[in-house]
Order: structure tokens, then C-alpha cells, then sequence
């Protein structure tokens, strides 16, 4: 295990040096505006996946904690001028406070009313976005981006290091709660939540824990996106396609590992990009729904379920008869 | 018109655990016959196969009815109930959020039985009074020897030849389970029905039947030809007594 | 502050539309309340429904027509969507009920995405004699799209109503989620009886979407709004009760147009997520659960 520790830390701080030297090394905009958004999916469908994938528990409002995230910051901007590391603490614990309670309201109940509560919830903070007008209301806001800090030359250069450091975070925190006993427990509410119950398994506070710090974590990759676009407007923050792109990547990706939703971002938010820019924006979102439906019908263990069951076939096919 | 259910040699079980082994018995038109067993000792899953609610391993089950010769092993519940047959379950299994007419009322699902819906509603209603007095109570609130007559009931819209009751005493008074299995051989010559009635409260079975068999550990130990020579028994002597 | 002269108006207005809401939540009554089936797309169909009736109105038929002569053909998509649903999800167990409600969130997701598509993000609409005009009762204008509309509401859920209580399978659909083995004991095919019924359900679904229509202007995207609706309604009502719903209906029509009238159109959305999430919250099992 801790052979696996040191390799993961490695490859983490390699990830980081990588983004940094590509923010300072290359010339070209457009690939840190497209990383951006991919590392924005790495984290939104890894937090996505500690509740869905591990728990069991499918939240179909993703656009709401990412909303409400990228709303804090609007306000803390407004008001304070605060500083991004402020914009994404506040953002954090103030779409960790969303999750807990949605919780708590509806956890207890059967999965599907967690589900909808959570559309519920979508739908509540849109339009309660839409009728503040200090926000912007329906016409959305437009923010003056800060003077850039150095090292770095463009603002959307450094927006996408942090990511990738909200990235490599939010992936820690996947990895840290699976191997723990927190995950156990997890596994076994998504496995029987009457034979956990009865084993003794705090099964309610394991799920709040977990929709907390999901919720936590969307809020978190909100929180620059303000700055990002130097636009904000809540018909595209608290979009559908998030709730839709991070229920589809860890499903795609694999649920049961934090290896799932991390490829499932990439490779889904490599193809949007592509998609996007060669045909049109509305078929990218189409593509996501079908890959979607597909992958819950035919690979249910996603990529790395397909990848462990071909693992699987070779060596019992190397196997003495 | 010779009715008869055959059981030959059926292997059945859970997984990896053999429920019954090598079990063969027969049921001919007419007869009141008795399957006697303490806990889990095969009776509900023999009940379960004939029924279809569960696939023999091995062996055959054989219904011969009008002429014609029928595998039940390979068919679904539903088709043998079509056939037939019905049963009264273990643990009654009534439609909690149901009213008892309703739960009579889908007793009579199949054809057969939906044209006589009317006359057997009425039949069951003279027959079980307390049924009648409830018929707008859900089914999930009557106590249990309601509940055990309703099911009783229910079985018996669906104009059955062959009636399976699978243990009828279980969380019953001594006085009701009396009751009730008297009520099941009136019902029985009423209805002219064939009856196979499983039970671990052996006096109260042997009561009405007209011949028996004995189960234990999921095997036929031995087949008594009249009441009497089930009564006289070694086991059933020793596990009455001894139960 | 606005005027409470309007509000008896609203409150009439808002009984038409609560009979409206019940019948477009009447199929998801039965596939959710009664077959236990996670079924998110609901709305999705429905809008599916209306657009099927605006496609026959380009074609000069009347969208009342429309939704009838589309009940069969949604009638038959209803049986192999759950043909489907019950071989690939159901039939596996627990960790297969995420599944499938990933499955239907991405139905619907590709229902709304198909529409935008084909129609585009605009409004749509349909013409009808009865669209655009009123009837006046003593101060009251009330418009006749509604009416009809609440009629054919009516209509729908008595009809479903007695069909469930006053026949062999609807009496068998009502008891399939309580006891399977049960039901075959009564000689009926469980399968058979919930795909019968999720037919019938979804046929519903095309009929209450040509009533979507006829009520108002329909885009892709509604499917969004109406999940709470229905959902709220069904919850409200208590699983798998067909009066309850037709209730629920009244008390969200009201609440949600005495909020249009004080407080504006943009709130309106809002109202059926929140009643949602309070009755989620103080008594799930809803009014008339059992």
C-alpha cells in the first residue's frame, strides 16, 4: 500500500510541473482554454463519483453546486474584491453547506428522492439566480479580471494551473476516502443498505459525509469559472450538461475507482472539445447523452470494468486447462 | 376425466443447499392427502416445485388432467394455475393494500374462473361471514386467522380441482387451526376438490386426511395408506410426542 | 404590493391547471407509483407527446385528435421501453436500480437533445378554435384552452381510475408491486401485467401531451420544469394513488398560480420543487399513501 502511496505523490507533483511548465512554455490560448474545461470535469466528476460511484446515490443536480460555487465568487467579487484562494474556500464550504442539506432532507429516503431533490435543488438556486438582480439576474454579469501574478502572462493560463491543482486535490481526496474506512462503508450502503444498517454501518452519516464533500468540490470548480469568462449568466452556469457530463464520465470512466471518472473527464471532455469545435455544440451534447445510455447498457463497469474483464479473459486463457 | 399428480424422484435446492432428495409421491382425484414434516424439512419447497415457484434439479412432476399428460416441472406458475391448480401459500402472501374483495376478486384471475366470479364471491362470503363483514378492509389490517382464511378464500375463487395448503396452522390458536382445517375439508367436499395439505401439527392434519407421507431432511421416509397407519407411526408417535 | 382582487380568479385559473398537472402526472402515478420503475423520463415523453401533436398540427389536425390517434403508437413504445428497462436493469438487482436511473436521466437528456435538434430551441405552438378564446362567467374569464384541457384531465383519470379498480388486470397492476410470486399465484404473468401498464402509461403521456400543447407553447427544454411537477404531485399524493394524484394536482395548480399572480412568472417553477422537497421532508409517504 504504501509502495502505491509514494507512486500516486510522484505522479501527482509530475502532473503539476507538467501544467506549469506547459502554462509557461506555450503560446497557444486555446489549449489551456480547452484544458481548463477538461480539468474542470476531472473535478467535477470525481467529486460526482464519491457519492454516485461509491455510495450509490446518483446526484442529477451537478449544475447546482458548480452554480452556486461560481456565484459565491461573483458576490465575493462584487462586494470584496477577494482573492481567488477566498472565491474557492468560501465557494467549497458553501456548496458543502448545499450538500448537507439536501442531505439531510432526503437521504433517508429511497435513492430516487435523493435524485430529484437534487433537481429540485438546480432548479431553486436558477431561479433564485435569475431573480437577484445584484448577480445580474437572467442577463448575467460581466467581471473585470484582476492584474495577472508572475510567473505566469495570461490570466487564463494561471486559471488552468489551479485547476489542475484543484484537480490533483480532488483526486486525492477520492483516493484518500476509497481506501478508508469511510469507502467501506460506502461500498457496503451501495452494495445492501439493509445489511449495512444491521452490521452497524452509520450509514446516514457515511452519506451525508460524503454528499458534503461532493458537494464541496463541485463548489470548488465553480468558483473560477467567473473569472474564467469574464462572463457569468445562470442559463449556461447552471446548465444541464454538467449535471449530464458528470453522471456520464464516471459512468464511462469506471465508478468503482477514482481512475474511472478521471478518464471518463478526459476522454469525454476531449471528445466535447473536438466535437464542438469541427461540428456544432449542440451535437456534443447529444454525443454525451448517447455514450451515456450506452455505456449504462452495455459496459456497465465502464472503461475500467471493459479493461479488467479483457485482463481477466487473457490470463485464464494463459491458464493450464 | 382420471385426475392425478405424479412425483417422481425430484431433486431440488438453494444454491448449494439440497432441499429434497429422490422424492416421489402421488396425489389421485379426490383424496386428501397429507404431507407431514417439523421446520424445514422440504415440505414448502415440494410445494414450491409443484407449483412452479421453484425448478427441480431432477425428476418429474406429471399432471394427467382431462386427458391429457402435463409436465409442470417446465412451466411457469402462472400456467399452472391456469391448468388448475392454486395454492395456498406459506405466510399467506395476501395483497396488503388491497380490500379483501379486491384480494377475492383477483383470486378469480383466470379465465376459468371469471365466470364464475359471482357465484363463488357469494359462496365465500356465506361461508367465511367474518370475510364478509371486512370485504372494504384492507387486507394488511386483518388479524391473522382472517388473514388465513382470506387466503383460503382466495384460492378457492380461482375454482381449483387441486388445492395445495401449504402449512395453514403457522401463528394460528390451537381453536382457529381447528377451525380451520375443519373449514378445509368442508370447502374440500363442497368444491370437489383434491387437496395435498402440508403440515408439521400432525394431529391436526391426519384429522382429514385420507392417507399421508412422512418428510424428513428432504426425504420421503415413509407413506401411510390410511390415516391409521399414519397415526400409528414410530415417528410421528416420537416427534408428536417428543416435538 | 399586488392586488388580492385577483386572486379568486387565480385560484379558479389555478384549479384548471391543477387538473391539468394531475393528468399529465397520471402516467408517472403508474409507472413510478405503482410499478416501482424510476422513471425520470416521464416528462420527456410527454414533451415528446406534444411535439407528435404540433407535427399533426402542421397537417391541419386538431391536437385533441392528435393525442388520441398517438396513444397507440406510444402505447407500444411504453412496452418495449420497459421490455428493455426490465431485461437489462430490473431483472439484476440493487446496484442495477442506479443504472437504471442513469438510463432514464439519459433517455430523457437524449429526448430533449433529439427535439432541440430537429424543431430548434423556439417555441412551438399549435391553433385550435378553442385556443384563444374565453368563456365568461359573471366576472370571470376563463379561457378555453383550459377547459378543455381540465376536462380531458378529468376524464383521463376518472377512466384510469375505474380501470384499475373495476378490472382483472388493472387490479392485477395495482397489486404487482405489493407481491409477485402472489400475483402469479392468481395466474397472471407479472411481466406481462407491468409492461400492460407502462404501456398504458405511456400512452397517457402522449394524450397529456397534446393537452402540453393546448394549454401553452411548448420548447424542448420543459421536460426540466415538469419533472418537478409530476414528481411533486405523485410524492404529494402517496405512491400509486390515482385520486391522491388528481388532489395533489389541485393543491400545486392552486399554489403555483397564486404565486404567478403575487409574485410573477419567474417564480413559478420554483413553487413545485419546493412543495416537493417540503413534503419530502415532512411526510414522504404523502397524503394518501398507504
Amino acid at each position: 500500500m504504501k509502495r502505491g502511496g509514494t507512486a500516486f505523490w510522484v505522479g501527482a507533483v509530475l502532473a503539476i510541473a507538467l501544467a506549469v511548465l506547459a502554462a509557461l512554455g506555450i503560446q497557444n490560448e486555446y489549449y489551456f482554454f480547452a484544458g481548463y474545461v477538461v480539468l474542470q470535469f476531472v473535478v467535477l466528476a470525481t467529486a460526482w463519483n464519491i457519492l454516485g460511484g461509491y455510495a450509490g446515490y446518483v446526484n442529477f443536480g451537478t449544475g447546482a453546486f458548480f452554480g452556486v460555487g461560481a456565484y459565491t465568487s461573483v458576490v465575493l467579487i462584487q462586494a470584496l474584491h477577494a482573492p481567488l484562494l477566498v472565491q474557492i474556500a468560501t465557494a467549497a464550504v458553501l456548496s458543502g453547506l448545499l450538500g448537507f442539506g439536501t442531505g439531510l432532507l432526503t437521504l433517508r429516503l429511497r435513492g430516487i428522492f435523493f435524485s430529484i431533490a437534487t433537481v429540485a435543488v438546480a432548479i431553486i438556486f436558477e431561479t433564485l439566480i435569475i431573480n437577484w438582480r445584484y448577480v445580474g439576474g437572467a442577463t448575467g454579469v460581466q467581471l473585470l479580471r484582476p492584474p495577472v501574478i508572475a510567473p505566469f502572462d495570461s490570466y487564463t493560463k494561471m486559471l488552468f494551473v489551479v485547476m489542475a491543482l484543484l484537480a490533483v486535490g480532488a483526486v486525492a481526496v477520492a483516493r484518500y476516502i476509497e481506501a478508508s474506512w469511510i469507502g467501506r462503508g460506502l461500498r457496503a450502503i451501495r452494495d445492501s443498505e439493509v445489511a449495512a444498517e444491521c452490521n452497524g454501518v452509520p450509514t446516514l452519516r457515511l452519506k451525508l459525509f460524503a454528499c458534503t464533500v461532493s458537494g464541496a468540490l463541485m463548489g470548488a470548480a465553480g468558483a473560477p469559472l467567473p473569472m474564467y469568462m469574464s462572463f457569468v449568466e445562470p442559463a449556461s452556469t447552471f446548465n444541464l450538461s454538467y449535471s449530464v457530463s458528470a453522471l456520464a464520465m464516471p459512468i464511462i470512466g469506471g465508478t468503482s475507482h477514482w481512475l474511472g471518472p478521471v478518464i471518463g473527464a478526459v476522454l469525454l471532455g476531449t471528445v466535447q472539445q473536438v466535437v464542438t469545435v469541427t461540428i456544432s455544440s449542440e451535437l456534443n451534447v447529444l454525443v454525451v447523452g448517447v455514450l451515456l445510455v450506452l455505456f449504462v447498457v452495455v459496459a456497465p463497469g465502464g472503461i475500467l470494468g471493459l479493461v479488467a474483464k479483457l485482463r481477466s479473459a487473457r490470463s485464464s486463457a494463459r491458464a493450464p486447462a | 376425466m382420471a385426475l392425478k399428480l405424479s412425483v417422481r424422484n425430484v431433486e431440488a435446492g438453494y444454491g448449494a443447499v439440497r432441499a429434497l432428495h429422490r422424492v416421489s409421491l402421488e396425489l389421485k382425484q379426490g383424496e386428501t392427502v397429507a404431507l407431514l414434516g417439523t421446520n424445514g424439512n422440504g415440505k414448502s419447497t415440494l410445494m414450491k416445485c409443484l407449483m412452479g415457484m421453484v425448478r427441480p434439479t431432477r425428476g418429474e412432476i406429471t399432471l394427467d388432467i382431462d386427458g391429457r399428460s402435463l409436465d409442470l416441472a417446465r412451466m411457469q406458475t402462472e400456467e399452472i394455475v391456469s391448468l388448475g391448480m392454486a395454492m395456498v401459500p406459506e405466510g399467506r402472501r395476501l395483497f396488503p393494500k388491497l380490500t379483501v374483495e379486491e384480494n377475492l376478486q383477483l383470486g378469480a384471475f383466470r379465465p376459468v374462473a371469471r365466470g364464475k366470479l359471482v357465484k363463488n364471491l357469494d359462496f365465500c362470503y356465506e361461508n367465511f361471514s367474518v370475510l364478509k363483514d371486512r370485504r372494504r378492509q384492507l387486507a394488511g389490517s386483518l388479524s391473522g386467522g382472517q388473514q388465513q382464511m382470506l387466503a383460503i378464500a382466495r384460492a378457492l375463487m380461482s375454482a381449483p380441482r387441486i388445492l395445495l395448503v401449504d402449512e395453514p396452522s403457522v401463528g394460528l390458536s390451537p381453536l382457529l387451526v381447528h377451525h380451520t382445517v375443519s373449514m378445509i375439508q368442508q370447502l374440500k367436499d363442497g368444491f370437489d376438490l383434491t387437496v395435498l395439505m402440508a403440515e408439521q401439527n400432525f394431529q391436526q392434519a391426519i384429522r382429514i386426511a385420507d392417507r399421508g407421507y412422512i418428510i424428513v431432511h428432504g426425504e420421503i421416509v415413509f407413506e401411510g395408506r390410511t390415516a391409521d397407519e399414519l397415526w400409528n407411526n414410530e415417528l410421528v408417535r416420537s416427534l408428536y410426542l417428543g416435538g | 404590493m399586488l392586488s388580492f382582487e385577483l386572486l379568486p380568479d387565480a385560484i379558479v385559473l389555478g384549479i384548471l391547471l391543477g387538473c391539468f398537472y394531475a393528468a399529465v402526472s397520471i402516467g408517472l402515478s403508474v409507472a413510478f407509483g405503482l410499478l416501482d420503475v424510476p422513471h425520470v423520463a416521464h416528462p420527456a415523453f410527454l414533451v415528446l407527446g406534444s411535439y407528435g401533436a404540433y407535427v399533426l398540427g402542421q397537417h391541419e389536425w386538431d391536437p385533441l385528435l392528435s393525442g388520441l390517434a398517438l396513444m397507440p403508437a406510444f402505447f407500444v413504445l411504453g412496452i418495449a421501453v420497459y421490455r428493455f428497462y426490465h431485461e437489462t436493469f430490473e431483472r439484476r438487482g440493487s446496484e442495477a436500480g442506479v443504472r437504471g436511473l442513469a438510463f432514464f436521466f439519459g433517455i430523457a437528456f437524449v429526448i430533449e437533445v433529439g427535439l432541440i435538434l430537429v424543431f430548434g430551441v423556439d417555441q412551438r405552438m399549435v391553433e385550435a378554435s378553442y385556443i384563444g378564446s374565453s368563456l365568461t362567467i359573471g366576472e370571470m374569464r376563463l379561457p378555453l384552452r383550459m377547459l378543455v384541457a381540465a376536462a380531458v384531465a378529468v376524464v383521463l383519470t376518472l377512466a384510469l381510475t375505474a380501470y384499475l379498480s373495476r378490472t382483472f388486470t388493472g387490479r392485477a397492476i395495482r397489486a404487482v408491486a405489493q407481491d409477485e410470486p402472489a400475483l402469479r399465484l392468481m395466474g397472471a404473468n407479472p411481466v406481462r401485467i407491468k409492461q400492460w401498464a407502462f404501456g398504458i402509461a405511456t400512452a397517457a403521456s402522449a394524450l397529456a401531451g397534446a393537452m402540453l400543447i393546448i394549454v401553452g407553447p411548448v420548447e424542448p427544454s420543459m421536460d426540466r420544469v415538469y419533472i418537478g411537477r409530476t414528481f411533486c404531485i405523485v410524492v404529494l399524493a402517496g405512491l400509486g394513488s390515482m385520486t391522491g394524484t388528481l388532489a395533489a394536482g389541485l393543491i400545486l395548480g392552486i399554489s403555483e398560480s397564486i404565486v404567478l399572480t403575487l409574485f410573477g412568472a419567474s417564480w413559478a417553477p420554483a413553487v413545485s420543487f419546493g412543495l416537493l422537497l417540503i413534503v419530502l421532508g415532512v411526510r414522504p409517504q404523502g397524503l394518501f399513501g398507504r
